[in-house]
């Protein structure tokens, strides 16, 4: 039996539901699906880099240790004296001269006495590179490859190496390290900070406790809205022509006399420090704001029915409860110009420093600025190193991050035992 | 800022270093406007010396299809196109992706999903650009290229700077839009549902509709936020200008010119040094008058639900 509606039959009806659900299904389907394209990209990202910082390397020593030292197979089973004679026979006579100016070869330690034949004697140089999922699908490939070799070995290598670390900035891959980077970043880490956090703290403590909504006040807020979605080349722009060229005597230091070197120009730790300082500024303030926003009304009334006056309110009652989300906002603030690299590309930062940076008026490059440089160049070693620095920056990130919920968490926590 | 209900019971009449203090901070408040007006007065300044240049002409800057300032030829419009071809790339990927996402947390995803997977895309915003980067040159251009065959694809191309541009932006659009979709209130919904609708009908035809103005302002931020991306250009687009429609061919944008120039030594007052700032003040004014609207969008169209 067939019951009649203004819409047509039951079975009708029934079709057009059935139709309807397949259609919720289907877009359902959709959606999660783009969810998971999300997060694969995610993992591609993260695949990709780890893909490249291990692999099989296709190596080549200009000279072999046995050629240097007969009946020894590596550096490692040379006795002392035996390396520090390998150095002085084998090095030629204008770096010898400079290594025993630096440091006497007789001085040396074991250790350094090997990476110095290593660097200027045996010289190896890298012919190819794989990643890791090439070294273990074409092993057929890679074995043909060395077949064809002469001269050279093969061996399974990682990039990533306590020495990649510690070491200096090098021509050659595998000689190259990331610690005048490293230092790089931590000093303008620390201009930063310095710059950022108090003018930020301020500016939000300013328009969440004290402004009025005035024209003038409403301008600073979307102003600082405005500011955070500025292009961070644009912030490069500006710290070019404002601290590296107007004030070039304030940061490259001559007006305090205390030149660190006299090439950087106003291209130094302190004009990055400044630049990267007014990139993180607004986040700072809005991310500062959002902790003020957070503390009740009741506290600042408590706190001023006990005849309490704005600012000791602000002082002693609203910063101390806010403290906790203020620094974690702030570390994430700092998170970002860690990973900063067109501003300081664009100011200029060194692209191959080898001396570490001693003062805020030195030259400087960046972690960032580091990957930036080996990604672009075509030769493929560089990409595995390139990768191997990515890899000590996101750590880097994580560490950051992961300190700032650490002392959010203790932090809180100690406020809840004080209450 | 925030408007208290509560003031302080003596109002202004205050303690001297009361006062002082707040001035201070006041001050510390009006240094973010000197940041703007700094980068303003600094970048027209300098674009007006580029300007001023005998060889270079309003005219021709805007109209001009060849940028090559070793022979005097200084028209943007290649850049401008390159950094239009990545940005709509970008946005044609990411968007239909992002708002799916949201539509998917803040509509479909239980608590227990969503507090796992939001962490996931703060990660994927949290990553420095020059890690996308590096991920566009060693991972999408290869992929563009096993598909599209070596000849088509070239090793650097404003098609593979684009999608990375669009999984850089991806998180943000997802997170904003999930923001402006769960703010629209309960009760739409269950009206859409008491009248019959399934709730994917509710979701396209009630709750996005509601929710337009908060998208809308989120998609323009996504794109000046693509427009200015500068390290993934850098590395993965291509050095030099080029004038085509090609996306797998290799073309400078406005922001990877600028880092180019910028990156090797140029010497001060050269046409080269004042050429960036004139870019830059471009780049600016495009970015800046897109948050704008993206303000006045969210703004204007904004719907006060009981």
């Amino acid at each position: 039996m067939q019951t009649q509606s203004m819409f047509g039959t039951k079975a009708e009806g029934l079709l057009l539901m059935q139709q309807r659900s397949r259609v919720s299904m289907f877009w359902k389907m959709i959606f999660i699906f783009a969810t998971a394209i999300a997060i694969l990209f995610l993992l591609l990202l993260l695949v990709s880099v780890i893909d490249s910082i291990f692999g099989y390397t296709v190596i080549r020593n200009e000279v072999d240790v046995p050629e240097l030292v007969s009946g020894a197979s590596s550096l490692d089973d040379l006795s002392r004296s035996q390396l520090e004679e390998t150095a002085r026979d084998n090095l030629s006579s204008g770096i010898l001269r400079r290594v025993e100016y630096e440091k006497p070869i007789a001085e040396q330690s074991d250790r350094e006495l090997r990476a110095l034949i290593e660097q200027y004697i045996i010289k190896p140089s890298v012919l190819r590179s794989w990643g890791l999922w090439d070294s273990i699908t074409k092993q057929d490939e890679i074995g043909a490859y060395m077949a064809n070799q002469e001269d050279s070995y093969l061996i399974f290598k990682s990039w990533i190496t306590p020495d990649f670390l510690t070491n200096d900035q090098s021509a050659n891959p595998l000689n190259a390290g990331i610690r005048t980077a490293l230092l790089g970043s931590l000093w303008i880490i620390a201009i930063t900070f310095l710059l950022a956090f108090p003018i930020g703290v301020g500016s939000a403590i300013y328009l969440e406790e004290y402004a009025d909504d005035t024209k003038l006040n409403r301008m600073l807020q979307l102003n600082i809205f405005n500011l955070s979605a500025v292009p961070s080349i644009i912030y490069g722009l500006l710290g070019l022509a404002v601290f590296v060229r107007a004030m070039e005597g304030v940061t490259s230091g001559a007006i305090f006399s205390a030149v660190a070197d006299t090439t950087a120009n106003g291209r130094t730790i302190l004009s990055g420090g400044l630049t990267l300082g007014l990139l993180v500024l607004p986040i700072i303030i809005i991310n500062t704001q959002e902790a003020l926003k957070g503390v009740p009304d009741t506290l600042r009334m408590s706190s001023y029915g006990v005849g309490a006056t704005k600012w000791q309110t602000i002082w002693s009652h609203v910063l101390p409860v806010s403290f906790d989300r203020i620094l974690t906002g702030t570390i994430l603030a700092l998170s970002r110009a860690l990973g900063e690299t067109a501003p300081l590309v664009v100011i200029g930062a060194s692209t191959f420093i080898s001396v570490d940076p001693s003062s805020i008026f030195s030259k400087f490059t960046t972690l960032p600025i580091q990957i930036y440089q080996w990604s672009a160049r075509p030769q493929g070693s560089y990409r595995n190193i390139a990768a191997a620095a990515i890899i000590v920056l996101l750590v880097l990130l994580l560490v950051l991050n992961s300190g700032a919920i650490y002392l959010r968490d203790i932090l809180s926590k100690k406020k809840r035992m004080a209450a | 800022m925030t408007q208290r209900s509560i003031t302080h019971p003596f109002g202004k009449k205050r303690r001297l270093h009361e006062r002082v203090i707040e001035t201070i901070l006041f001050l510390f408040a009006l240094f973010s406007i000197m940041i703007t007006v700094g980068i303003a007065v600094i970048l027209i300044r300098e674009s007006f010396l580029f300007f001023s240049t005998p060889e270079v002409t309003l005219v021709g800057f805007f109209t001009g299809k060849t940028w090559q300032p070793m022979i005097d030829m200084f028209g943007f419009l290649p850049l401008l196109n390159a950094t239009i071809t990545t940005s709509v790339i970008a946005m044609l990927f990411a968007i239909p992706l992002g708002l799916f996402v949201a539509i998917y947390l803040a509509e479909y995803a239980t608590d227990k999903v969503r507090g796992r997977l939001k962490p996931i895309l703060e990660v994927l915003a949290g990553i420095p650009t020059i890690v996308y980067g590096y991920f566009a040159l060693t991972f999408m251009t290869p992929l563009l290229r096993s598909i599209f065959g070596q000849e088509t694809v070239e090793i650097y191309n404003t098609a593979s700077a684009g999608l990375v541009i669009g999984i850089l932006v991806l998180p943000m659009i997802a997170t904003m839009a999930e923001d402006a979709i769960s703010a629209v209130p309960k009760e739409l919904r269950l009206a859409g549902l008491a009248l019959g609708g399934t709730p994917i009908e509710t979701t396209f035809r009630v709750v996005i509709p509601a929710a337009l103005s908060g998208l809308s302002a989120t998609f323009l931020l996504a794109l000046s936020r693509a427009i200015g991306e500068t390290m993934i250009v850098a590395l993965a687009a291509g050095a030099g200008p080029n004038m085509t429609f090609n996306p797998f061919e290799a073309a400078e944008t406005i922001t990877g010119y600028i880092v180019r120039i910028s990156g090797g030594d140029v010497s001060y007052n050269s046409v080269d040094y004042n050429s960036i700032f004139a870019l830059g003040l471009v780049l600016f004014i495009i970015t800046f008058t897109l948050n704008l609207i993206s303000r006045k969008v969210s703004s204007l169209f904004y719907q006060e639900y009981e």
